[in-house]
């Protein structure tokens, strides 16, 4: 009778069809629709055609009943990265969660980054939003960084991503500051080789970030799955009050962390390192089966 | 980067409550916004494309597209990033569509 609904790929979704599955059926209402917004100044300056939109989508929303909040970048344009009005649109959402208080924020980040074309601009939104993040956080209003597109969370986005109460990764999601072709051009390709896309996803991978424990959870790249994801990560999540403990904890779990794993030149080798007995089959390993592997491991 | 304005006799699309919008602006794609226009017989274009001069090619594409749809009384704007004359008449059809409700 009732055949399995296909699965929809959030890697391959735009930003507005990834919301339109995220949230509880027709319960986004958009501001700053495209009707209603601007394109960059500066990408006109340019001579570069701009979107409407400016390459985010805000709004808000339910799930599962509840009240939230979404920024959803499009990393079809322009690589997701951030410029201008673009940064202005997703520090007034965080702003105002942090004074309405919905039940979270949702930033469905895919983003190179600063967008270059405007320079400080950009950088200048970058760490705004730094700031808003951790705003509306104090405020207990939970962030939540869902990790799945086709650019990943790169650079400034990479450390906004680290700054959000907890990140949910598929697998084809990324993670990092300095993106691989970066590191290529400035260190050289024996640092590290970026045309070698296993490499890149054994060292940046929503698989490898999840092992880490770089991300909450690892989710199927599904429009359902990053949905039940996020409902379920809600359901059981309190928001911490912002305290020194907390940081001087991380803070220690990170030296731990270069310490034990700082040698080591490739996801196999810190797999290995981290008691997984047969590190070369994780690639290839399902969702379910990893997050199995991981609840097993020795902590 | 190109700024080109059109303006074609059209059937009347009806009116629509919202404006619509589809695509993205990525390589060889394009973004379409449709909203409610002054003149009911005439659909009125505007685009930005970063590819220049292929102000008759567009002509060509859009002037058809006006000839073999009901888009009078619609203002239309475009932001190009060099999509090929078959994905802008898909587009455009698309957005037509969601415009006047039928959307999906």
């Amino acid at each position: 009778m009732n055949a399995p609904l296909a699965r929809r790929s959030w890697f391959e979704a735009t930003a507005r069809a990834r919301i339109a599955g995220l949230l509880d059926a027709g319960s986004f209402s958009e501001w700053l629709p495209p009707a209603a917004a601007q394109p960059s100044p500066h990408l006109a300056q340019l001579e570069l055609p701009g979107a409407f939109d400016d390459g985010v989508v805000i709004g808000y929303g339910k799930l599962e009943k509840k009240p939230i909040f979404v920024i959803a970048q499009e990393g079809q344009f322009m690589g997701g990265a951030v410029g201008e009005i673009h940064g202005a649109k997703i520090v007034g959402t965080l702003r105002r969660a942090a004074v309405e208080k919905p039940a979270a924020v949702l930033f469905l980040i895919d983003s190179g980054g600063v967008r270059l074309h405007e320079a400080n601009a950009g950088l200048i939104a970058i760490s705004e939003i730094m700031r808003a993040v951790l705003d509306a956080r104090a405020a207990g209003v939970p962030v939540i960084a869902l990790v799945g597109g086709s650019c990943g969370a790169f650079g400034g986005m990479g450390i906004v991503a680290k700054l959000c109460s907890a990140i949910l990764i598929s697998e084809e999601g990324r993670l990092a500051l300095s993106g691989p072709e970066v590191i290529e051009t400035v260190m050289g390709v024996e640092e590290f080789d970026a045309k070698d896309r296993a490499l890149v996803w054994r060292v940046t991978g929503g698989k490898h970030r999840y092992l880490m424990g770089d991300c909450a959870a690892l989710v199927d790249d599904d429009l359902a799955a990053f949905r039940t994801g996020a409902a379920d990560f809600l359901v059981a999540w309190q928001e911490p009050a912002p305290s020194p403990a907390l940081l001087r904890a991380a803070q220690q779990s990170l030296e731990n962390r270069l310490a034990a794993y700082g040698e080591l030149r490739d996801g196999l080798d810190v797999w290995a390192a981290l008691g997984i007995t047969d590190p070369a089959a994780v690639p290839l390993l399902e969702r379910d089966e990893l997050v199995a592997l991981k609840e097993g491991l020795p902590t | 980067m190109e700024t080109l304005e059109f303006r074609f006799a059209s059937p009347p699309a009806g009116t629509a409550a919202d404006p619509a919008l589809c695509g993205v602006v990525g390589s060889g794609n394009l973004e379409i916004l449709i909203r409610a226009g002054d003149d009911p017989a005439a659909c009125q274009l505007s685009i930005k494309t970063s590819a220049r001069g292929f102000g008759q090619v567009w002509q060509a594409v859009l002037g058809d597209f006006a000839a073999g749809h009901a888009a009078g009384g619609t203002q239309v704007a475009i932001n190009d990033m060099g999509a090929t004359p078959a994905v802008v008449t898909l587009r455009l059809a698309q957005a037509l569509t969601e415009y006047r409700g039928g959307a999906q």
